[in-house]
């Protein structure tokens, strides 16, 4: 066990007993993202080497220097008896849609691959007021559109350190990677229809995505305005809480924000759970998608073994004196795709308007005879196929001639989206849940290259993830045991509006009740030889 | 849904590509197309929902009370720290001046 393999709160815990210093740490992650992170992504990448199959590629920019001036301030203050803050010394990621100062913001793509951001987001701003070491942005699908984080302009793209031939998850597969690579112990995602949940599944960690507005979005490159969220990827709940802590609360600078007091979740984390209410639902077990080439809509169930971590994790709940509520009717779930496909495409769309070559990043510079050229040449040559496609899609649909058959239809469904939710969780109704136990995914990390390209398939790959998003509230995924591959099986849980504490709490019971269990002794492979 | 059915045409595709400002590759477009119209079939889905029309649209999820929305700001004036760092993020700058090509006339009707 090395110092980067240790939890956010040990290694905070270690600086602040002296036990190590935030030099240290930082030279032990920098140690282990030499070891296994290989090349970072880049633009011009050349041909894939057998090599860059066999390492992690978390990180599109490292700011090793930033980095160590940090860490050396945060030993400064602690050698002066000052508190350096709830992040003392604890390295972290950043996924690269958030602006940092002075640091590339690439968002994935060509069109920002040259853009340094005056400015700082708000949710890394504190984090590194509240100490943490900040080791540099991490990749993404383009424009965070996608599930595997191989559509990122930036290659290689990032691989799952479980199994270097699978996909790490997306959008936040950087920062899912580097977490359960040990290059650090918390990263930064974002979360629009399973962005950090997804991730966190595929490669083992915890993933929470807070209530819409419980986390600023200042200074995030925006994607669905109405479904963007901030959250943390952390190793185990109680570092999520530590995370979440310092980046919730209301934003002068985002009106969207929620003016809601927030608790300190790590004291939450030592309730009992006995008489909490969990829910299990036949509608997160099975997915419904198209079959393109008849046109018919299959139902499948989830598979048995993701099914049976998921009732599993449902007998630890029982056991530790929770309720279980079987059969809670959430019939609306398998309309959670179809109506992001058209919320998230009028909102990309409205987003991506304001890319044109002329304020910031890529500008065409061949045969350009007048502005309208140089939108079109810009934005062609810029934007990668995904944000295309969203473009396109997000124009037709909200076009005046469809609008009312696509794009108002899809709000009024996110109403029944968020009516199911409301319904379960009812205080004076029939389920009266504090949470719905649910799979995260529909399968354990594919492999590479296998449905990237397919956007239907990768875009199904989300359905038991979505219905939180169009309903606003929080969820959390964590590893649940590990499939006959040896791949982690995510588990999600599902809560009321700015009930994060609950979430974190029973997934911390959950942690600690199976802290024994044999899958858990299991390393990441890319960890193994060490 | 009917597969053998392309909802978008060619014809509208190369309208969209013109509005959104886009130059595309012919094999970029192809995909595009293509890609376009299965996400339409699957978006279909929502038409076989029978939604009520008393059924409000949600523009968003989480309802914003009076206690939980945001505090409005005084409506001060606040200067920019550093308005040359903004500017010089444009690709072509000129004494503090952002330089594009010619903008194209086109006469009201």
């Amino acid at each position: 066990m090395q110092l980067c393999d240790l939890s956010a709160v040990e290694i905070r815990n270690h600086i602040i007993s002296k036990q190590a210093s935030a030099v240290e740490v930082l030279e032990s992650c920098l140690q282990r993202i030499k070891q296994v992170d290989g090349r970072p992504g880049e633009l011009e990448s050349g041909p894939e080497t057998k090599e860059d199959t066999e390492r992690v590629h978390a990180f599109i920019t490292l700011t090793k220097d930033a980095a160590r001036a940090q860490a050396e301030m945060v030993d400064k203050m602690i050698a002066s008896g000052e508190d350096p803050g709830p992040l003392a010394g604890v390295p972290a990621t950043i996924k690269d849609v958030f602006c940092v100062k002075d640091t590339p913001s690439t968002v994935g793509s060509r069109i920002l691959a040259n853009f340094i951001s005056p400015y700082t987001a708000t949710p890394v701003a504190r984090m590194r007021s509240a100490g943490a070491v900040l080791l540099g942005k991490v990749n993404l699908d383009e424009f965070t559109y996608g599930s595997s984080t191989e559509s990122s302009a930036f290659q290689p793209s990032t691989r799952n350190p479980w199994n270097t031939s699978r996909v790490p998850g997306g959008s936040s597969g950087g920062s899912a990677a580097s977490v359960a690579a040990g290059e650090a112990p918390l990263s930064l995602g974002t979360d629009t229809a399973g962005s950090i949940r997804q991730p966190a599944a595929f490669c083992g960690v915890v993933g929470l995505k807070p209530t819409y507005g419980r986390v600023s979005r200042y200074g995030l490159i925006a994607f669905g305005s109405s479904l963007d969220c901030p959250g943390p990827l952390a190793k185990n709940a109680k570092d999520a809480a530590l995370l979440l802590r310092v980046i919730a609360g209301p934003d002068q600078r985002d009106a969207t924000g929620a003016n809601v007091p927030v608790p300190d979740y790590l004291e939450l984390l030592e309730k009992e759970i006995k008489g909490k209410r969990i829910g299990l639902s036949p509608d997160y077990f099975q997915i419904t998608f198209p079959d393109l080439e008849t046109g018919e809509y299959v139902q499948q169930p989830v598979p048995a073994e993701i099914q049976e971590a998921v009732l599993r994790t449902a007998d630890v709940y029982r056991s530790l004196g929770a309720e279980i509520i079987e059969d809670v009717p959430m019939p609306n779930t398998r309309y959670g795709i179809p109506v992001y496909f058209v919320i998230s495409r009028v909102e990309a769309a409205s987003n991506l308007h304001r890319f044109d070559g002329v304020k910031y990043g890529y500008r065409a510079d061949s045969e350009i005879v007048d502005l309208k050229m140089l939108y079109k040449k810009s934005r062609g040559e810029g934007f990668g196929p995904q944000p295309k496609l969203r473009i396109l899609m997000g124009m037709y649909v909200s076009a005046a001639q469809y609008s009312e058959q696509y794009y108002q239809k899809a709000l009024q469904v996110r109403t029944l989206i968020r009516r199911d939710f409301e319904r379960a969780f009812d205080l004076n109704g029939k389920y009266k849940l504090d949470a719905l136990l649910t799979p995260t995914t529909p399968s354990t990390a594919f492999p590479m290259k296998d449905v990237y390209g397919d956007t239907v398939l990768m875009q199904y790959a989300d359905q038991l993830a979505v219905p939180a998003n169009h309903a606003g509230i929080p969820g959390v995924s964590f590893p649940g045991g590990l499939d006959a591959d040896g791949l982690p099986i995510g588990v999600q849980l599902l809560g009321p509006d700015f009930t994060e504490g609950v979430l974190l709490q029973l997934t911390h019971a959950y942690e600690q009740a199976t802290l024994d269990d044999e899958w858990r002794t299991l390393r990441p492979a890319v960890l193994r030889e060490m | 849904m009917a597969n053998s059915e392309q909802e978008i045409s060619r014809e509208t595709f190369n309208h969209l590509v013109e509005l959104a400002a886009l130059e595309l590759e012919e094999n970029e477009s192809d995909y595009l197309l293509t890609e376009l119209n299965n996400q339409i079939s699957a978006i279909r889905e929502l038409e076989a929902i029978d939604v009520d029309k008393g059924v409000p649209p949600a523009s968003h999820g989480v309802p914003y009370t009076p206690d939980s929305s945001p505090q409005l700001r005084k409506d001060d004036w606040i200067a920019c720290e550093d308005a040359d760092a903004i500017i010089q993020q444009s690709p072509v700058v000129e004494d503090r001046f952002i330089i594009v090509p010619d903008i194209p006339h086109t006469t009201l009707e």
